[in-house]
C-alpha cells in the first residue's frame, strides 16, 4: 500500500520534530514505526504511550533495544534534542515550551489519561506550528483527535494510521470524523515517511 | 507562522493579575498554565483571554475563582508511599540527632501531605519536638487543610499509601469518620502552621531541617524554580533534607552543586 512518492510527498517540508500518540496495541506500531530511523535522525520524537499512572514504566528501556535512536523518559526542563525518543512518564502529562525545553504536569487527566495525547500535540502545535508532524496510531480511546486536528489546523502534517491495519481502530476512527488526515497509511508507510522527513 | 496572539494576551493577563492582586504568575511554565487558562475561559464563558483579562480587573470574585483554576490541586494522603518510606529509614535516623525540628511543606495544597508527614513523626517519636509548617498560595486550599476534613472515599487509597509508606499501626488511628468525611486527629492538626506563603514573591520564615516540595516547581520556569532553590537552600539548615516530586529534579537548576543526592530514586536531595 505504500507508494513510491511518499518521500516526494514531503520533501521540501521542513518538519522540526514528530509527535507520536499510541494506547493498546501501541508498543508493536511504534516498534515498527521507529525501529528503522538511523542514530543520526535529525528530529526528535515525543511519544505518548497510555500506560497505568502507578508503577514504572520500562518503556524507555525497552526500546533503547528496538531502535538505534537515544531513548529517554521525558524530565521536566529537559532541553529537546534531535535523534531522540522521549516518552512521557506515567502519571504526567507531557508539553513543550516555547523555550524548547519539556515540561512536565499532573494536571487532570483528558480522557482518562495522564499522560494524554491531546496534551502533548496541542503544546507541540503551539511551539512548532507547520514546523511538526503528528502520528496517531491504534488505541481503544478518543484521546489524539482533538491534538490531531490542532497540528494540521497550526499547518502541520497530520498521520493517522489506517484504521483497517489498526490492532484496534477506535483512536484513528476518532481522528477521521474530525479531520482529513494529510497521510493515513500503514505502519510501513509511516516508518518509511517519517525517513524522508529528514 | 504560529499565531502568538493568545501567548501576548496571557502575558498581559499576568500581568495584570500581578498589578492587580499581587499573585505572581509571570514566570510559571507557559504550557500548563495556557491549558488551565483556556479551560477557565470556556468555564467563564469568555471568548477570549482579553474578555477574561477584563473580567478580572473589574470583578474580584472572578479573580477568586480563576485562582482555583491556576492552582489545581492532586494531592493524596502518603503519595509516592516509596518517598515516606524513605523519609522514615533514611532521613528520621538524622532528623532524630536534633533537640528540635521545624519541617516545612511548600505547596501544600490541601494538607494531605503535611498530615501524612505529621503521622510519620509521630510514629517516630519525633512530633511532640517538632514545628510543621505549611504553607500554599491558594486561601481555599488553605481553609480546607487547616480544617483536616477528607473526602471517606479516598480512605481506602490513603491506607494503602500508609500501609507501602511503611506505617507502623493502623491508619484509622488517625482520623474519625462522619458521614461521607473524616476529620483528622486534633493532635496532628494542633502541631501544623498554615500560612499564606508564595515562593514567587516572599522570602524565608525559619530555619528548617527538612523542607517536602513535591509536585509544584513543575509548574514553574527556570528562573523562578531557582529563586524556590534559593528560598530553600536559605531556610534549610547545613546538611539540612530537601524532598522533591518524582519527575522533579536539582540537577537542572542553578543550584545543582550546593545539593546532592540523598535517595535519588525518591528525590530527596540534601544541602552540601
Amino acid at each position: 500500500m505504500s507508494s513510491p512518492s511518499l518521500g516526494s510527498s514531503v520533501t521540501g517540508r521542513r518538519v522540526d520534530a514528530v509527535v507520536i500518540g499510541t494506547s493498546a496495541g501501541g508498543l508493536e506500531a511504534l516498534s515498527a514505526v521507529v525501529a528503522d530511523l538511523p542514530a543520526d535522525f535529525r528530529l526528535p520524537l515525543l511519544v505518548v504511550q497510555h500506560v497505568p499512572e502507578s508503577g514504572p514504566t520500562q518503556l524507555a528501556e525497552i526500546f533503547s533495544r528496538k531502535t538505534a535512536l537515544r531513548v529517554r523518559e521525558a524530565e521536566d526542563k529537559e532541553a529537546i534534542a534531535g535523534g531522540t525518543l522521549y516518552f512521557a512518564a506515567p502519571g504526567y502529562h507531557l508539553m513543550i515550551e516555547q523555550d524548547l525545553t519539556l515540561a512536565l504536569s499532573q494536571d487532570d487527566p483528558v480522557h482518562y489519561s495522564r499522560p494524554s495525547i491531546d496534551v502533548l500535540f496541542e503544546s507541540a502545535a503551539d511551539v512548532w506550528g507547520e514546523r511538526l508532524a503528528g502520528v496517531l496510531m491504534t488505541g481503544a480511546n478518543e484521546d489524539g483527535a482533538a491534538g490531531l486536528l490542532a497540528i494540521q489546523r497550526a499547518g502541520g502534517i497530520a498521520i493517522v494510521q489506517d484504521p483497517e491495519e489498526a490492532e484496534v481502530d477506535i483512536m484513528p476512527l476518532a481522528a477521521l470524523q474530525r479531520l482529513v488526515p494529510d497521510h493515513l497509511l500503514p505502519l510501513r508507510g509511516i516508518a518509511e515517511l517519517l525517513r524522508a522527513l529528514e | 507562522m504560529v499565531d502568538r496572539t493568545v501567548e501576548i494576551e496571557l502575558k498581559l493577563l499576568f500581568e495584570a493579575i500581578y498589578l492587580k492582586y499581587s499573585y505572581d504568575f509571570r514566570e510559571y511554565s507557559g504550557a500548563s498554565l495556557k491549558r488551565r487558562v483556556l479551560l477557565a475561559l470556556r468555564e467563564f464563558g469568555c471568548e477570549t483571554v482579553s474578555a477574561l483579562q477584563q473580567r478580572i480587573l473589574h470583578e474580584p470574585q472572578v479573580f477568586a475563582e480563576l485562582l482555583q483554576y491556576l492552582t489545581i490541586p492532586v494531592t493524596e494522603m502518603f503519595r509516592d508511599p516509596a518517598y515516606f518510606r524513605a523519609l522514615r529509614e533514611h532521613v528520621v535516623p538524622v532528623l532524630r540527632t536534633y533537640p528540635s525540628l521545624k519541617i516545612w511543606v511548600a505547596g501544600c495544597s490541601t494538607g494531605e501531605e503535611i498530615y501524612s508527614l505529621a503521622i510519620l513523626l509521630h510514629e517516630e517519636g519525633l512530633l511532640e519536638r517538632s514545628m510543621l509548617y505549611a504553607t500554599d498560595i491558594n486561601p481555599r486550599s488553605l481553609e480546607r487543610a487547616r480544617q483536616g476534613i477528607f473526602d471517606i472515599n479516598h480512605v481506602r487509597k490513603y491506607t494503602r499509601n500508609y500501609q507501602l509508606a511503611g506505617g507502623t499501626r493502623s491508619f484509622a488511628d488517625y482520623y474519625t469518620a462522619a458521614y461521607d468525611s473524616v476529620l483528622i486527629d486534633r493532635r496532628l492538626r494542633d502541631k501544623v502552621t498554615f500560612a499564606d506563603h508564595s515562593l514567587a514573591t516572599d522570602s524565608v520564615f525559619a530555619e528548617t531541617q527538612l523542607i517536602s516540595c513535591r509536585n509544584v516547581l513543575i509548574y514553574f520556569n527556570k528562573a523562578l524554580q531557582d529563586r524556590a532553590f534559593g528560598l530553600f537552600h536559605e531556610s534549610l539548615c547545613r546538611r539540612g533534607f530537601l524532598g522533591l516530586g518524582s519527575k522533579e529534579t536539582v540537577e537542572f537548576s542553578g543550584y545543582a552543586d550546593r545539593f546532592e543526592p540523598f535517595a535519588k530514586e525518591e528525590r530527596i536531595f540534601r544541602k552540601t
